[in-house]
């Protein structure tokens, strides 16, 4: 699991195991499963992170997103094969791959251009200057659809850390494994520590944790069923948590035109207001 | 209304022990009584209100399922004006039923400049009944007059102008979105701007395409009657905007109802929570415009004669009853004792009392309740060792009352530097840096609103990007206009109402 630029089992000591249909042996593979101090500890990284990315510059997180696209570039042999062990023939593991660098270099660009489209310059009645503009909310909960593993995953992450939000994600539970593969792309690029974190375990039992913690802003939740749904929205009362759920098919996911629209990111930032007098 | 004799020269007529005598006070002229303030009333013989109103249900006033009616009364006479039906859950279903009829049969059908043109309509019989519209509100609500004529009134009648203008351009503020109604917008408002909140939630709603069941505070219910009657007279289709009127079940109804399709609420924090629980696993959409703590921070670099008008609007407009009130007021220490003494100086020429009276400065409490919640707060401040000034002025024997206060000594963990007071209480603290005042002003579960005082603009915005609120006034407070997005970051809510952002919350474009 990656939390703050660290691979990490997790503090349980648990974990699972993971087919591997490559192998010839049929042997298996552990994959950690996250506990409940796994959660804290990670929005407590990732809060500790948030000060950091939200205060770059917007050209300087779009250079930072691109350079992670050209990471997964070069992973793409790598990131592949993970999805093929997680079920997928080979033609449609490479697509996803290349739908998300695709996906990854049009955030990118995203970083410095939503604002102009978000912010507002607002024509009061009266002497005043008056404007409206975007901005992160802090430490994002994620729960990442079941499939597609890497681009359900990624494609939720892009938006949110696009305007400066710092993320926990809970990796797909069908596939987990490309998502430690993903980490170690994650790890080595220059996104700073802590501004993604990935656990993997069960939604149903780490969910109510993340939705609960005081510190977490916001829930972005892909494909969670529906009791647990209700489960989380409840849990996230506690803070007036935002939160968004949806549940896309494969098919939307790899649509880029519906998945990269500046709407994504707008469901997770706040507008803020600033009035000032203007006179002589 | 018979206020006591005045003890203090140059003052509002109040009496008060000497320790509370202010300098203003000591160094005023005297010229004894023979200044001071005739009572200038508005007049409300004009003014008709019933003895009993019924619901406003698909275009017909309807008498509740329940067969209750309950009293809505002056908060500054104790009188009662009225008797208003208590809607129950049969009522509500009506009120939903007659807003899914509406919506399906003629709003949806409806050309989109045609929707534009109805909400116009609201908008210009609002400004031609102005000033019944600002006395009824006054009247039912506390507030002074001067406030309910040249806020509340023109500020509703202009978000009805704002909003009507984008029933037709809706896929110009989303482009390549499609953007879509949601269908019935079931709306519960607060006590405290009763008319312009009614039009913050109406306007938009209506001019996206929704139909909408509203509920007004039940404190405070009879001008969204008088609004009910000019949606009637202004031809609406039947059915479009329903307002039921009763207490927090009737409000729970509404919200609660499976036929709602999207929940607007403005109150506190706390009933604000209780409807997002309700609502989770429900897929409806919500907004919530909930409490604020809001910080008020003056450096000693600002003009600080406006800054203590800007301090004083921020916390004694509508008796504090504002939910983005300025009640923490931040002073870098260097300035405090002069900004102190200015305060208390102006604080005394205050006048409170008859809120119809042009010359009101802080009308009535709105409620009993409430004014029992700020009693306790103020207490409490008192007892955590917090220092207290009160205006030395005189109350009205009847009414809910309660003299603009401020408190010195207060720390971080005071009851009454956290919680919302939504009273005429200032609470009072000092810092050192600009980052100890950004930290203090963010220490608070609250971000709905703040205030930056400084003559230096490129503070001004140092400190307004670091501030976690939704609005920032810089020299000035308390600000409001239909194109200007408002609303929280943290527990005071989520959603904006105002401007294009405000669109958002009617629509579905995702």
């Amino acid at each position: 699991m990656l939390v703050g630029g660290q691979f990490i089992r997790s503090e349980s000591g648990r974990y699972r195991q993971v087919a591997d249909p490559m192998s010839l042996g049929g042997t298996k593979e552990n994959v950690p499963w996250a506990s409940r101090k796994d959660v804290r500890d990670a929005v407590v990284v990732a809060r500790g992170a948030w000060e950091g990315w939200s205060g770059r510059t917007a050209y300087n997180r779009g250079q930072i997103l691109y350079r992670l696209a050209e990471m997964l570039e070069a992973r793409q042999g790598e990131l592949a094969r993970a999805l093929e062990r997680g079920g997928l023939d080979a033609e449609r593991a490479a697509a996803e791959v290349a739908a998300t660098i695709d996906r990854t270099v049009s955030f990118a660009g995203w970083t410095d251009k939503y604002q102009s489209l978000f912010a507002s310059y607002n024509p009061v009645a009266g002497p005043h200057f008056n404007f409206t503009v975007p901005e992160p909310m802090g430490v994002v909960g994620v729960v990442a659809p079941a499939r597609p593993a890497l681009l359900g995953l990624m494609g939720a992450i892009l938006p949110i850390i696009a305007s400066g939000n710092v993320v926990v994600a809970l990796a797909s539970e069908a596939d987990p494994r490309t998502a430690c593969v993903l980490g170690e792309a994650l790890a080595t690029s220059d996104l700073p520590g802590g501004v993604i974190n990935v656990l993997t375990g069960p939604a149903a039992e780490l969910l109510p944790h993340l939705a609960k913690h005081m510190d977490v802003a916001a829930l972005d939740l892909h494909g969670v069923e529906p009791g647990l749904l209700r489960k989380a929205e409840e849990a996230a009362v506690g803070s007036v948590k935002r939160v968004r759920a949806r549940s896309l098919d494969e098919a939307a996911w790899m649509d880029a035109a519906g998945a990269t629209s500046p709407r994504w990111i707008e469901r997770f930032v706040e507008m803020k207001t600033v009035w000032h007098p203007a006179g002589i | 209304m018979t206020a006591k004799e005045a003890t203090i020269p140059g003052t509002n007529g109040g009496s008060a022990p000497l320790a509370a005598v202010t300098p203003a006070a000591r160094t005023a002229l005297d010229f004894g009584n023979a200044w001071s303030y005739a009572p200038a009333p508005e007049a409300t013989d004009h003014v008709r209100i019933q003895p009993r109103y019924e619901l406003f249900i698909g275009g017909k006033w309807q008498a509740p399922q329940s067969g209750k009616y309950f009293d809505t009364t002056s908060p500054s006479t104790e009188q009662k004006l009225a008797e208003v039906a208590e809607a129950d859950e049969r009522d509500v279903d009506l009120a939903v039923k007659a807003a899914r009829n509406a919506y399906e049969k003629y709003w949806s059908k409806l050309a989109p400049v045609e929707r534009g043109k109805y909400v116009y309509r609201i908008a210009r019989v609002m400004q031609e009944k102005a000033r019944e519209l600002a006395i009824v509100e006054t009247m039912d609500g506390g507030k002074p007059i001067k406030e309910s004529r040249d806020i509340d009134l023109p500020l509703a009648a202009a978000h009805f102008f704002y909003y009507a203008g984008w029933a037709d351009k809706l896929a110009y503020a989303f482009p390549g979105q499609n953007p879509r109604p949601l269908g019935v917008a079931g709306q519960v408002i607060p006590w405290n701007f009763p008319l312009l909140m009614a039009a913050w939630k109406l306007a938009p709603a209506l001019a996206a395409g929704n139909t909408c069941v509203l509920k007004p505070a039940e404190t405070t219910p009879l001008s969204a009657l008088l609004l009910a009657k000019i949606i009637e007279e202004c031809d609406l289709p039947p059915g479009v905007v329903n307002i039921v009127t009763g207490a927090g079940a009737t409000g729970a109804a509404v919200v609660g109802h499976p036929g709602v399709d999207k929940v607007a609420f403005t109150g506190s924090t706390d009933v604000g929570k209780r409807i997002q629980k309700a609502l989770a696993g429900t897929n409806k959409k919500l907004t919530l415009e909930l409490g604020g703590k809001a910080a008020n921070i003056v450096f000693a670099d600002a003009p600080l004669d406006q800054v203590v008008e800007g301090v004083i609007s921020g916390i004694f407009f509508n008796q504090g009853h504002v939910c983005c009130a300025g009640s923490r007021l931040l002073v870098e220490e260097s300035a405090f004792e002069v900004l102190l003494r200015k305060l208390k100086d102006r604080m005394a020429t205050l006048r409170v009392g008859d809120p119809l009276d042009k010359n009101t400065d802080v009308g009535a409490i709105n409620s009993k309740m409430q004014l029992d919640k700020i009693r306790q707060l103020v207490e409490s401040g008192e007892r955590e060792g917090a220092e207290r000034f009160s205006a030395p002025c005189a109350l009205p024997e009847r009414g809910y009352w309660f003299a603009p206060t401020l408190f010195t000594g207060v720390s971080q963990s005071h009851r009454i530097a956290r919680e919302e007071i939504f009273g005429p209480v200032l609470s009072v603290m000092t810092f050192r840096t600009p980052d100890e005042a950004i930290e203090k002003a963010n220490n608070t579960m609250y971000g709905l609103s703040a205030g930056v005082w400084t003559d230096k603009g490129s503070k001004s915005f140092w400190v307004a990007q670091r501030l976690r609120a939704g609005v920032v006034w810089a020299n000035t407070y308390n600000k409001f206009d239909p194109s200007s997005p408002f609303g929280g970051y943290k527990e005071s809510g989520f959603g904006r109402e105002g401007g294009r952002q405000g669109l958002l919350a009617y629509l579905e474009v995702d």
